[in-house]
């Protein structure tokens, strides 16, 4: 750990000294400096794989093998310990950020200037984390007296295959917003000519926000299937943690596009990647601080200081630059109307910063009220489900709208040609969600006058089908296009169409994932759930299904020991399915978890808890809930990350064709919603 | 059947329907009054989605809330009594009084503010913007025609 942070120390001082010389030596301090950032990766890589071993070596003289892990525990639990505990995952951090800047470092080539600049950033990043590893969060610290002869076990609600995944995938999404960060500062600090910084970070963050998602995705899976209360999202300050970076860095991948086009918006985008590293820092200081109560932050400790002292290091720096070099973000181009593709992005940005405004103030508002009251409240999801959702609704609303609009202006016919069909197919699924009988599903007759819950889903249902229907109208505009001027097929065409210009269908696939997951959301009003004690041959019912009680089983393992119920499920007198709802009780933990079983089609989920046994009777507890489409925000999540890897293929060539130069007899107008634009 | 006696079972029936009714109010009143307290076990869940094995707080707390429901308490009525045994933590949202209404108001004015300022930016803009000049064919360079080109291809992706 020292010599890695004396590598990283190394490549960050002498990195900045030689970025500031203009002598000859400048170039071979700045070599030694990369190299030393790639030999801290290789240092860190070394100590993670230590850990990591001691794990599978059972050795509890290091406190943190002691904490997490014990003899028994499976085997892929135990490569997981490395991030399950605060130590452990800071290093785990640590390994990450060394492992962006060994791939940043190598692939020096592309633009030596601006990437040592980014490999000197991303070092006093490393610096800071190292310095965390050393002092204050050591994850070598030996176990104080006798040596134990088993651990203390890994948390139940940490031993599911997810966990050996989410957090991998969700520190690699926060971790990695650290290279977009990186070149965005450093290209404020050399005033870099051109937009080229601009390509490289829009690619790294699209690779980092896909990584985020998919964490925040496996987070939510986690928290359906392990945590057993019939939900995926708590607005825990944990989970709120992981969002708002990723709503700072989705406004990136919008707004960038302007800058990209349009040479606007650089001051902006620069704030938006500056704010968006910030908030991966301050989620971090929020998880482990305990500034905040959360179910899954990590032990209360004294690095909260460390972060602050941090972000406010990393504030200043920004702040310094940005004052300093603010000439060079000067726009190219202003708006030229309210209908046009540049203010739907502005509107997307302001919406997506407020719902990370809203979203942050109501985690740090029992805080404040702390503060100032005396007395601390509680900010849970009533508050935030009912603020959020219009925010979020206007979003989709301009997930719908936004892409079909042009660049600079659109004319009402372009709007009427664009909007009418979808507007009708989505007033259509309106009217069919109210019209029809409820016994079609648990969505279905719908009446959004009795509550306004309801109101907000049948507005999403009808959004999301707006998104749908534009999005498979833009695609089958430009299909027909390549079509007639290829002779291929439709479908063929479409697919050509995407390949062209993977970035702008990859993003209308991404809407579609996006919709789908307001689909698999707007169910939630309509959750239903049953209790009941289950001796042999009772049943429970809920909605058009029937549970029965057909056995119970129990189970003994070396790590836990298990009850199962064993229920048929009924639909229309017909068994469909049997359920297995378990109760586990973990040895060395000493502490009882639930696993639910699921019978998941796409109408409903019907999820099932084995919530205890009654002390007299002896007699099983089961919950049963009836959640409405909630395996549409899976699928919306798998058609999110689908466009996320098709967006970042590169584009199929393009036929060249020869264009005589025409006379200009007026300004230059581009086309409105030209096929291929962006 | 005498009348008398119809009105009787008439009677009983509506009686018995309301009180059906009732039960279904309460059962309906219970679950939207538990889903906006916070169970005070420290698991930060909803009071009617606390699931913990052993929970020594829920089942309590559920029995306090039909206890207060069917004793025929007011909505305030309830959520004043757990405020009052268990702490302003106990209420899983912000009240819409005093302090606590910032919470509710903050986010309201911020959209108002940023949607009205992006407005008000893109009105701005509008009117400070260039007009558009006509230029002949002859007027232009070889360069500014290129440029203008390479401009609608990166516009347009054309």
């Amino acid at each position: 750990m020292l010599l890695a942070l004396a590598l990283s120390g190394y490549s960050f001082l002498f990195g900045a000294v030689a970025l500031f010389r203009r002598d000859s030596l400048s170039a071979v301090i700045t070599e030694t400096a990369r190299r030393a950032g790639i030999a801290s990766f290789v240092a860190v890589l070394i100590a993670s794989a230590i850990l990591v071993t001691a794990a599978f070596q059972n050795n509890f003289s290091i406190a943190y093998i002691y904490h997490h892990s014990n003899i028994d525990l499976p085997i892929p639990y135990k490569f997981a310990t490395l991030w399950s505990g605060q130590e452990g995952s800071l290093l785990f951090w640590s390994l990450l950020l060394s492992g962006y800047g060994f791939v940043l470092r190598l692939r020096h080539k592309t633009d030596e200037r601006l990437f040592a600049h980014a490999s000197v950033i991303i070092a006093a990043v490393q610096v800071f984390f190292l310095l965390l590893l050393t002092f204050a969060a050591r994850p070598f610290a030996t176990t104080p007296g006798e040596l134990p002869l088993d651990g203390a076990g890994l948390n139940p609600l940490l031993q599911y295959p997810e966990m050996v995944i989410h957090p991998p995938m969700l520190y690699l999404g926060y971790v990695g917003f650290t290279v977009p960060f990186a070149f965005a500062l450093g290209a404020l600090i050399m005033k870099y000519p051109g937009d080229k910084w601009i390509h490289i970070t829009r690619r790294w963050t699209m690779v980092t926000w896909g990584l985020l998602s998919c964490g925040i995705a496996l987070g939510a899976h986690w928290a359906y299937y392990v945590l057993g209360w019939g939900g995926y999202w708590g607005w825990d300050p944990v989970e709120v943690a992981s969002l708002l970076p990723w709503l700072t860095g989705t406004a990136f991948l919008h707004s960038v596009m302007m800058q990209e086009k349009r040479g606007m918006l650089k001051t902006w985008n620069v704030w938006l990647i500056f704010v968006t590293f910030g908030l991966c820092i301050f989620g971090t200081f929020l998880t482990r601080s305990g500034v905040v109560n959360s179910v899954h932050a990590f032990a209360q400790s004294s690095i909260g200081t460390w972060f602050v002292i941090f972000l406010a290091i990393i504030a200043a720096t920004c702040i310094f630059f940005y004052v300093y070099n603010r000439s060079h973000l000067r726009t190219e181009h202003h708006l030229e109307s309210l209908v046009s593709r540049e203010s739907s992005f502005l509107f997307n940005n302001v919406l997506f910063l407020l719902i990370c405004f809203v979203a942050l103030w109501g985690t740090l508002f029992p805080v404040l009220s702390e503060w100032l009251q005396g007395h601390k409240i509680t900010v849970g999801p009533p508050f935030f489900n009912s603020v959020t959702v219009p925010f979020a609704l206007l979003l989709l609303l301009l997930t719908a709208v936004g892409p079909l609009l042009a660049w600079r202006k659109t004319s009402l016919g372009s709007l009427k040609r664009n909007f009418l069909w979808p507007t009708v197919g989505a007033i259509a699924v309106g009217i069919l969600l109210i019209a029809t009988p409820p016994s079609w599903g648990s969505v279905f007759g719908m009446r959004p006058w009795t509550d306004v819950a309801y109101f907000y889903s049948l507005i999403a249902a009808m959004l999301a089908a707006l998104v749908i229907f534009t999005v498979a109208a833009e695609f089958l505009r430009g299909g027909r296009v390549i079509s007639g001027h290829t002779g291929r097929g439709l479908v063929s065409s479409m697919m050509l169409l995407g390949h062209r210009n993977t970035r702008r269908y990859g993003g209308y696939v991404v809407h579609i994932g996006m919709a789908l997951i307001f689909i698999g959301v707007l169910g939630t009003p309509l959750n239903r759930t049953a209790e009941k004690e289950m001796g042999f041959g009772d049943k429970i019912d809920i909605g058009p299904y029937s549970l029965v009680s057909r056995s119970f089983t129990q189970d003994e393992t070396p790590n836990y020991s298990s009850s199962i119920a064993i229920l048929d499920v009924y639909r229309g007198g017909k068994l469909i399915t049997t359920l297995y709802p378990e109760s586990r009780f973990f040895t060395a933990t000493q502490q009882p978890q639930h696993v639910p079983s699921v019978y998941s089609p796409l109408r409903e989920d019907l999820y099932v808890v084995f919530e205890g046994q009654n002390q007299d009777t002896g007699r099983p507890i089961i919950k049963a809930h009836l959640n409405p489409l909630v395996s549409w925000l899976w699928i919306g999540v798998l058609v999110m990350l689908f466009g996320t890897v098709l967006a970042l293929f590169p584009n199929a060539p393009v036929p060249v064709r020869a264009v005589a130069a025409a006379p200009v007899t007026a300004g230059f107008h581009a086309p409105t919603a030209p096929v291929g634009a962006d | 059947m005498s009348r008398l006696n119809r009105f009787r079972i008439v009677g009983s029936l509506l009686l018995g329907v309301l009180l059906l009714m009732g039960a279904s109010d309460n059962s309906s009143r219970t679950d939207r009054l538990g889903h906006q307290m916070m169970c005070m076990c420290s698991c930060s869940q909803i009071l009617m989605e606390c699931n913990h094995v052993g929970c020594t707080y829920s089942d309590t707390m559920r029995n306090e809330l039909t206890a207060g429901v069917d004793a025929g308490k007011s909505d305030s009525e309830v959520l004043a009594m757990f405020v009052e045994k268990y702490g302003t933590t106990v209420l899983a949202a912000p009240t819409h009084s005093g302090f606590d209404r910032v919470a509710w108001l903050l986010p309201y004015i911020a959209l108002i503010v940023g949607l009205g300022g992006v407005a008000f930016v893109v009105r701005a803009w509008h009117k400070r913007r260039v007009p558009a000049t006509v230029a002949a064919t002859s007027g232009l360079s070889t360069a500014d025609l290129s440029r203008l080109r390479e401009q609608a291809r990166k516009e347009t992706d054309l």
